[in-house]
């Protein structure tokens, strides 16, 4: 994580000229790999079977997610990203971050510090904001025409990014809605219900106090029957 | 001292001395519970261990509790008060099962004692034409009908019959400001694209049904509002009431579409039952069990930039349970 964000940095900070070979590099992969649907220089196609949104402005914050969590390239057009294998390496995803940032003025990646926010902000905000689709342990969940993932193998920086993209069929939440410091304590929040504090040892998918009661139910219910059973019948040799 | 000593040695010798033959009987009365040829006292001596082993549990659990912080401290203290219960109840069944008498004993009916009196009520029952049947029916029949009552009873809950303006009663009214959830009135233009906002009535109470929405903007273009509804939008922003009319749960999900071409519409997504709302055509039923559309907000921008309401919803507020008589059939 931390690596993570060193190289972004390392990229911002580096030398025009470093940069412009990453740029040149990028722009070779995005004809080979994104061209057909981002269209021309990130313009955009909206034609066919071949569909995808314009990538002007969106800066390196967008390709920075969307490469590194793997839901690009996608498949066919129209299909719910999903995170699977990272088909980049890491100086090929460098290259085309470049690339689409010196399209348009755009946001930078966000550097979230999850350290720096409070868990119990982030518990309020994430279940104000996040918790109707992602479920309240992040456990992921699904509305009509979409999947909200897991966050389990979200980074901190992913989280953030994702905050304030709103991929697939996600709101996005602008700083007005969400301030920095809002997003650390959410990221802190998401890291933390990674491994949450299972008081009860069985944690039954987080899902709260109604399925907990009902497996309860069930196991004492049957019990229960089992003793009665047992008490009900007459000895044998009685 | 010496009474505990004493009380010691015998516990431990009635535990352990398990080949003791048994007593006789106290005094040579005859008995009235005739007792089973002896079994020796295996079932004594097993429930004594059981109780025991309660005992120990419950004493453990008290252990635990004390040592603060050990290593599953919350499952440990479950697993004594839990063992402590069950060798509690073990050592009871035991008992039941195996020291309580069970023989059934005869005894003659006593002789009647007022011939002439029984023979007089006989008579009365007789004359009077009431079998024990007839009795009978009318019993059953009496707890059925009341039964049947009571199952009925709840359906007068289902909402009031005559009087559904207060369904109508909200606090909104003309020019009344959109708030925030800190009291903060919302402005037009910081409404942005495929994000939602949640807004209140200003001056109302936030627990009340009618007085929290769900505030989109929508671009011009995707706007398709149904002529009942047309001019509600103030320069695309939308609001419905936040409370689903299926069962009346919070509105907490808004799909907003990255890419339009090819991604799902911009919904309203109850999480309960996964109603689905369109906001661009006034909130109508595009999936799941509600039964009726999202009732819709009439809004204005004010002169300073800041969001009122044009009047009230148009539909009643709130979860369907009388909506069977307002069900309209959706499109």
């Amino acid at each position: 994580m931390r690596r993570l964000v060193l190289v972004v940095l390392l990229v911002l900070a580096a030398a025009p000229a470093a940069r412009a070979g990453d740029v040149t590099r990028g722009e070779h992969l995005y004809g080979r790999y994104c061209l057909s649907c981002h269209g021309a220089n990130g313009a955009g196609t909206n034609h066919g079977d071949r569909q995808g949104p314009p990538l002007r402005g969106v800066g390196a914050l967008a390709p920075d997610f969307y490469l590194r969590t793997g839901y690009m390239p996608l498949q066919h057009p129209g299909d719910q990203p999903r995170r699977s294998r990272v088909l980049f390496s890491e100086q090929e995803i460098e290259a085309l971050v470049a690339y689409v940032a010196s399209l348009g003025k755009g946001p930078g990646v966000p550097q979230p510090h999850p350290e720096r926010g409070s868990l119990s902000d982030g518990q309020r905000l994430f279940t104000d904001h996040c918790a109707g689709c992602h479920q309240v342990v992040a456990e992921g969940g699904y509305l009509t025409g979409g999947v909200a993932p897991p966050l389990e193998e979200a980074t901190a920086t992913q989280v953030a990014e994702a905050i304030r993209i709103g991929p697939y069929v996600m709101p996005r939440f602008s700083p007005r809605q969400l301030s920095p410091h809002d997003v650390d304590s959410i990221v802190r929040y998401v890291q933390w219900a990674k491994h949450p504090d299972d008081r009860g040892g069985w944690a039954i998918g987080h899902l709260g106090p109604v399925p907990e009661g009902l497996i309860t139910w069930f196991l004492a219910a049957a019990t229960l029957v089992a003793v009665c059973i047992v008490l009900g019948k007459r000895l044998r040799s009685g | 001292m010496g009474k505990a000593k004493a009380f010691l040695v015998s516990a431990l010798t009635l535990l352990l001395a398990r080949h003791r033959r048994p007593s006789l009987p106290p005094g040579e009365r005859e008995r009235i519970v005739v007792p089973e040829p002896p079994k020796g006292y295996d079932a004594e001596l097993l429930s004594i261990w059981i109780f025991l082993a309660s005992a120990a549990c419950a004493v453990a659990f008290v252990v635990v509790y004390v040592l603060d912080r050990l290593p599953a401290h919350t499952q440990l203290l479950g697993l004594a008060l839990g063992l402590s219960f069950a060798f509690f109840a073990a050592g009871l069944v035991v008992i039941a099962k195996r020291l309580i008498a069970t023989e059934e004993l005869e005894d003659d009916y006593p002789e009647q004692e007022h011939p002439a009196e029984q023979e007089r009520i006989v008579q009365v029952v007789e004359e009077s034409g009431l079998t024990r049947r007839r009795l009978l029916l009318l019993a059953l029949g009496a707890a059925g009908g009341s039964l049947g009552v009571a199952l009925l009873a709840p359906a007068a809950s289902l909402g009031p019959v005559v009087h559904l303006a207060r369904f109508y009663l909200t606090p909104w009214r003309r020019g009344t400001r959109l708030v925030d959830e800190h009291g903060r009135p919302l402005r037009a233009d910081e409404i942005e694209e495929k994000t939602f906002y949640t807004a209140f009535a200003e001056g109302a109470d936030k627990e009340q049904l009618p007085s929290s929405l769900v505030v989109v903007r929508l671009r011009r273009d995707q706007l398709d509002l149904p002529s009942e509804n047309a001019g509600f939008d103030a320069d695309g922003i939308v609001a419905f009431s936040k409370i689903c009319t299926h069962a009346g749960c919070a509105i907490a999900l808004y799909r907003a579409p990255q890419f339009e071409p090819t991604d799902p519409k911009p919904a309203l997504v109850c999480p309960c039952h996964y109603s689905t709302f369109d906001p661009a055509t006034g909130g109508t039923v595009t999936y799941g069990p509600a039964g009726r559309k999202l009732p819709m907000l009439p809004l204005e921008v004010d002169p300073k930039g800041h969001l009122r309401a044009r009047g009230n919803f148009d539909g009643p507020v709130g979860p369907s349970w009388w909506g069977v008589r307002l069900k309209e059939p959706t499109t």
